[in-house]
């Protein structure tokens, strides 16, 4: 009687050990499967050249009340030539939702299109949901080139 | 845990009925004989198929089909993506695997005369999914856009010219034009990812469901037999084990094979430089292409190549429709005729292939 109830805890011993061993073998099976697949879709980083200024053009090219809007690195950046004859060069990414703003000559404002942000003329969030204000460049003028770069 | 299961299966259970499905599954038996082993090809086919879709999607995540961009965006793929080599490269692997097991499957359904009544559309699915598996192999080879695949189109494309009446606009339709340009790997992307995925698929479900549906073909010398004497294999799980454990070893094979034998890129394509020396298609194709170059220049008042595309057209339709010629078989009885025909083929196939490779 002994003998039959302890062959039969090693039969379900054995059975247990045959079964970790599937299991262990499908979990196996199936990581290394889904490993490369996940890292496969995992894009690889591209390595980006650090941008820190552009030369935009000509300053004289822009009249006053004109704005436009160049690519810094991957960014976009708008540039104003204001009334009194200024530069100012501003991140045109909206803080809000990733749209790329405007310049609004009769209002003279910065206005994203999106759901109706608003920033004054120094880029801070006047109106609208925009959570902040837009990153502010420095513009500067070289013999007559329109060059914007990096704040420090 | 197995109490959730449970649970889980009867809530499906109690609104689509599986209990059903599991009695249909319980009672299908796969005929054992000494030919068993072909049973397993079309499941084998299938398991190819399925990596194909897997790896082709993954693909389709990074590659970019136009002409400026195709070559350098598989380059991407195999030098900047993780794993990409690999992927791309078990596509290629399994894309050669899956055609020679569709060849195997194939040919053993014919010298099993499986394809009598009542498989017939059975059989006529099957090789119109045999003939879409090779356009795949065509149009996903130019995908890469490099020189090989360059002027491979540019031959299989002529060749299709070759066709009387239909050839020319034929070869128009297909390359988009005059030439080989652009506007071919536009179209031929599109065929290799949306055309041929979807009519494949419909295919595909047809001849699945028929099977399901009329069961494992039994061999001729099955009908004289008692039931008793049958010997039969329940399909769950006994059959469905085997057949798992059998994608497991082809898919080992194809990971090793994918490994030390990667796809290779070679050089871009251009239009304006010579084909290489030892230009050859892949090897499905170079028995017919090995044909084509032993046909003389004119065959009386009909020009070689014209012919050589005639036969094998021919040889296709009969092919397809040898369910509705061969009577003998569909009336159950013995037909010689048709094992003959099958060893030429697969004699005329192996040896023009292997002159094809030689002749290099």
């Amino acid at each position: 009687m002994d003998k039959t109830e302890s062959n039969m805890a090693e039969k379900k011993n054995r059975r247990g050990f045959l079964k970790y061993l599937l299991s262990g073998g499908l979990a196996g099976f199936a990581a290394i499967t889904i490993y490369p697949i996940l890292s496969f879709l995992n894009p690889p980083k591209q390595t980006e050249v650090e941008v820190t200024s552009v030369v935009v053009g000509k300053a004289d090219d822009m009249k006053p009340g004109d704005s436009k809007i160049i690519r810094f690195g991957n960014k976009p950046v708008i540039i104003i030539r204001m009334d009194d004859n200024n530069f100012r060069a501003l991140s045109a990414t909206c803080t809000h939702l990733d749209c790329t703003v405007q310049y609004k000559k009769d209002e003279k404002i910065i206005w994203c299109a999106c759901h109706n942000g608003k920033y004054d003329l120094f880029g801070r969030n006047v109106s609208g949901p925009p959570p902040r204000p837009l990153e502010q460049y420095s513009v500067v003028i070289k013999k007559d080139d329109l060059i914007v770069s990096k704040e420090a | 845990m197995k109490n959730k299961f449970k649970k889980l299966y009867e809530w499906i259970d109690s609104r689509v009925q599986l209990e059903d499905l599991v009695k249909f599954m319980s009672k299908k038996y796969v005929p054992v004989h000494s030919r068993s082993i072909w049973y397993y090809f079309g499941g084998v086919s299938l398991f190819f198929f399925i990596i194909q879709v897997v790896t082709g999607i993954l693909l389709l995540f990074y590659y970019k089909g136009s002409s400026d961009l195709a070559y350098e965006s598989i380059h991407f793929i195999m030098s900047k993506v993780q794993f990409g080599w690999l992927i791309r490269s078990i596509h290629a692997w399994s894309a050669n695997l899956f055609i020679l097991s569709v060849f195997i499957h194939m040919f053993s359904v014919f010298f099993e005369k499986s394809y009598r009544k009542p498989r017939e559309i059975t059989w006529i699915t099957g090789v119109f999914m045999f003939f879409l598996a090779l356009a795949f192999g065509f149009s996903g080879y130019l995908l890469p856009w490099n020189e090989l695949a360059y002027f491979a189109t540019k031959v299989g494309t002529d060749i299709v010219g070759a066709v009387p009446f239909i050839g020319e606009p034929l070869k128009y339709f297909l390359r988009g034009g005059d030439d080989v340009t652009g506007a071919t790997l536009s179209r031929f992307f599109g065929f290799h990812v949306a055309l041929f995925p979807g009519i494949f698929t419909f295919l595909l479900i047809v001849h699945l469901l028929l099977v399901q549906r009329q069961g494992m073909s039994e061999p001729l010398e099955f009908k004289d037999s008692e039931k008793e004497e049958k010997k039969t294999m329940p399909f769950f799980p006994n059959f469905m084990l085997r057949d798992l454990l059998l994608w497991l070893v082809v898919l080992n094979i194809l990971a090793i094979l994918a490994v030390f034998f990667p796809a290779e890129l070679g050089l871009k394509a251009n239009p304006l430089s010579s084909a290489p020396a030892g230009i050859q298609p892949e090897w499905y194709f170079l028995f017919m292409f090995q044909t084509l170059k032993f046909l003389p220049a004119h065959v009386f008042f009909i020009e070689g190549e014209q012919l050589g595309v005639l036969l094998f057209g021919l040889a296709g339709l009969l092919w397809l429709l040898v369910p509705v010629w061969d009577r003998k078989s569909a009336r159950g009885q013995k037909n010689r005729l048709i094992n003959y025909i099958g060893i030429f083929c697969v004699l005329f196939i192996i040896i023009l292939t292997i002159i094809g490779w030689v002749l290099k």
